[in-house]
């Protein structure tokens, strides 16, 4: 596990650190006392701390204690997925204005090579005389997926959770399944993928797809390694207009971390709809229509700009 | 005693000959160009696939392309041998084997291309020890090596007795050349018993081959049809991709006969009658090109629906619009009104012809795979310039080209050990036309 997924995984430490502090930080009783016997003498240098009541507190440096961190999953179980899970993500068009945060955090997130992206947003404009709008896409995880059919070595493969995820370690790379995309989701690596090298020497791990490999295909994987958490996906959390929501149908909700919406009314109240329903993928992610916006259409053209390389 | 000297004759006209000046300038080039296209290959193992312009969107390039085109001809064995043979063609039998020896080359080449295309080549074996049956791409790997097997197979039976004539020719063919022969046939007695039994495989194989050949081909177009792209996603894939296979192969044979016959000056057994014959199989299969392709194109085009409209235009009147033109003028138009003409229907006309129709078949294949891949559902937007179009880098150029120079190598070396007219066969219908 040391060597597995550094950077990231220190950055998730440092987070669960802090949620362990805060939770046993409730000003009632000493919560270091129990484990006492084992924790070193207090240092002097104290730390400040936010609890969760807002109070500023001082907790001394020597009592931080590492929460240990869920153990990773292996490639076998990953494959298997989260058992009465079921994910859905709600992407409501009058709210995307094309700040493109989604995408930059899920770059950073999956370390993907410069230039490519698993989120797209596109202007969209269906007729003549209809109003454009910002699409953002990523993969749809379908129910019925037309890459998953194709794949002639098992490489990509459907997750009882609903999530379709590759396998970078099984990948011949043939590109059968980026032609039976009809979304364009998926993305090639088709020379070496500029990432750091102790990243890139990591096993792979179906979950965070990390690290990408030359000659195999990628794709947006729901962040299936947050899912497992209890935590939503990095371009749900990055999105500032509250674009993407994410949830579980099975329990009917879905939040786009601000806010929480029974996904039924979500959908039967704005008109939920999915992409191309016509083909027969059934996919899991669904749109709200651009009504009502939030944001002109003209306020993302600045941020439109096709990428040169 | 007469008999005699006319089998010796015709042995003597027919045994495999040494390169002459143009010969050895002819391998010489084809190895250059090979070599080049392996180095080109070198280079994209080294850094992957992106020595190549193919990008996130036309994600599929020239190999595939490729790919396609040697998986057509190669159909041409089991047009000329086997439909020929079964349907009692009597005048097809001294064009057998060439037809067998272009369509060995050409399936060894479309497995070989299909691997350069591949982004992880050392997984190749994946397919075997991890392959799942529902893929498309599966079930081509089966047929196409089933396709091989029974191809060589049907290239190896008939030549046993011509081996057995070869043998007799130590001298003329030479020590490594003689070991050769015998490992490959001196088991051959030509007792009656041999023979019946070698009747009655060559039998079966001529039966097999003819639905393995359809299904190759068909498995092939599937790749494509059984995808939702604008321009692939069609039933008539399967007949549409076989007729254009049988029309490329005929051309590739009449190129290769105009070229034997030349080279070995074999004008008394490839004659301007089998020329006259062969101009009128490759009129009917342009014709019947020329349908499915008006089936594949007219009605898509009266209903223009949204989601097509782009490939479409991009085709008759956009950016494709000259190769597909040219595609369809030189690969059946002009094939049609020429071979029509009975002065059409001699040697050098119907050379040409055969040219044409393959450069025709090549660039109508490019045309199958590009402008789909350019054209997806939704817009192409949010990517790098470089992914929003396609053509083709050096190195892919010297791939492709290098594996038809291979192709070519391959028939050249064949036609230099083996007899490319079957000797045993011409010598027995000379019999039966004495008696």
């Amino acid at each position: 596990m040391e060597k597995g997924n550094n950077s990231r995984r220190d950055f998730l430490l440092t987070g669960l650190i802090t949620a362990g502090l805060i939770s046993g930080c409730a000003p009632k009783a000493d919560p270091f006392e129990a484990g006492a016997s084992d924790i070193a003498v207090a240092s002097g240098k104290k730390v400040k701390l936010l609890s969760v009541d807002g109070e500023e507190i001082e907790v001394d440096e020597a009592f931080l204690k590492p929460v240990p961190h869920m153990p990773p999953v292996s490639n076998t179980e990953a494959r298997i997925g989260i058992p009465g899970k079921k994910f859905v993500m709600v992407i409501d068009l009058s709210r995307c204005k094309n700040l493109k945060k989604c995408q930059s955090a899920c770059n950073h997130a999956h370390e993907l090579n410069p230039g490519e992206n698993w989120i797209k947003v596109d202007p969209m404009q269906d007729a003549e005389h209809t109003a454009p709008y910002w699409e953002p896409t990523t993969c749809m995880h379908c129910d019925e997926p037309p890459c998953v059919k194709v794949c002639p070595v098992d490489a990509t493969f459907k997750r009882q959770d609903g999530i379709v995820l590759i396998d970078s370690d099984r990948c011949i790379g043939c590109r059968f399944c980026m032609a039976a995309c009809p979304y364009s989701t998926r993305v090639f690596n088709w020379g070496a993928p500029e990432i750091a090298p102790a990243i890139a020497a990591q096993p792979y791990s179906c979950e965070t797809s990390i690290p990408q490999k030359k000659g195999t295909v990628g794709k947006c994987d729901f962040c299936a390694d947050m899912t497992r958490m209890g935590e939503l996906p990095h371009c749900v959390s990055a999105c500032p207009n509250g674009v993407f929501a994410f949830g579980d149908i099975n329990e009917d909700s879905v939040s786009n971390g601000a806010e929480t919406f029974r996904f039924s009314d979500l959908i039967k109240d704005k008109g939920g709809y999915r992409l191309m329903e016509d083909l027969g993928t059934k996919p899991s992610v669904y749109y709200l229509p651009p009504v009502s916006r939030n944001f002109p259409f003209e306020s993302g053209l600045e941020n439109d700009k096709v990428q040169n390389k | 005693m007469e008999n005699s000297i006319i089998d010796e004759k015709i042995i003597n006209d027919l045994l495999p000959q040494k390169f002459g000046k143009a010969g050895k300038i002819w391998i010489a080039l084809l190895t250059v160009i090979c070599l080049v296209g392996l180095f080109a290959y070198y280079r994209q193992l080294r850094y992957g696939l992106v020595v190549t312009a193919m990008r996130d969107y036309v994600s599929w390039g020239i190999y595939i392309s490729n790919f396609v085109f040697f998986v057509a001809i190669s159909l041409v064995g089991s047009l000329i041998t086997a439909i020929f043979r079964l349907a009692g063609v009597k005048w097809g039998s001294p064009l057998t084997r060439i037809a067998e020896i272009i369509a060995v080359a050409a399936i060894i080449f479309a497995s070989l291309i299909i691997i350069v295309d591949m982004g992880s080549p050392e997984r190749f074996y994946y397919l075997f020890t991890h392959g799942r049956i529902q893929s498309p791409i599966i079930w081509d790997v089966i047929v196409i090596t089933t396709y091989f097997f029974i191809s060589l197979l049907l290239l190896y039976y008939p030549l046993l007795p011509d081996i057995k004539i070869l043998l007799r020719f130590k001298e003329k063919s030479g020590n490594g050349l003689h070991k050769f022969y015998g490992y490959l046939g001196s088991f051959w007695k030509g007792t009656p018993a041999q023979f019946k039994l070698s009747e009655k495989a060559i039998n079966i194989l001529c039966i097999t081959i003819i639905p393995v050949a359809f299904t190759i081909h068909t498995v092939t177009s599937w790749l494509f049809a059984t995808t939702y792209r604008p321009g692939w996603d069609s039933t008539n894939f399967g007949a549409y991709f076989i007729a254009g296979a049988f029309l490329v192969g005929a051309g590739a044979v009449v190129v290769a006969m105009y070229v034997f016959r030349k080279a070995y000056h074999l004008e008394k057994y490839i004659t301007e009658n089998h020329f006259e014959k062969m101009g009128r199989v490759v009129v009917l299969l342009s014709l019947l090109y020329l349908y499915f392709n008006m089936n594949e194109f007219l009605t898509p085009f009266f209903k223009m629906k949204k989601s097509e409209e782009g490939y479409l235009t991009g085709l008759f009147s956009g950016d494709f619009a000259p190769v597909f033109w040219f595609a369809i003028l030189i690969g059946m138009i002009i094939p049609i009104i020429i071979l029509l003409f009975k002065s059409g229907r001699k040697p050098l006309p119907v050379f040409i012809v055969g040219i044409m129709v393959i450069i025709g078949a090549w660039f109508k294949r490019y045309l199958i795979v590009t402008p789909t891949l350019l054209h997806p559902f939704l817009p192409m937007h949010d990517a790098p310039a470089s992914y929003l179009h396609y053509f083709p880098s050096w190195e892919e150029w010297a791939i492709t080209i290098g594996s038809l120079a291979g192709a070519l190598l391959i028939i050249t070396l064949l036609a230099r050990i083996f007899p490319v007219i079957p000797i045993q066969e011409t010598l027995t219908e000379q019999h039966e036309k004495a008696v």
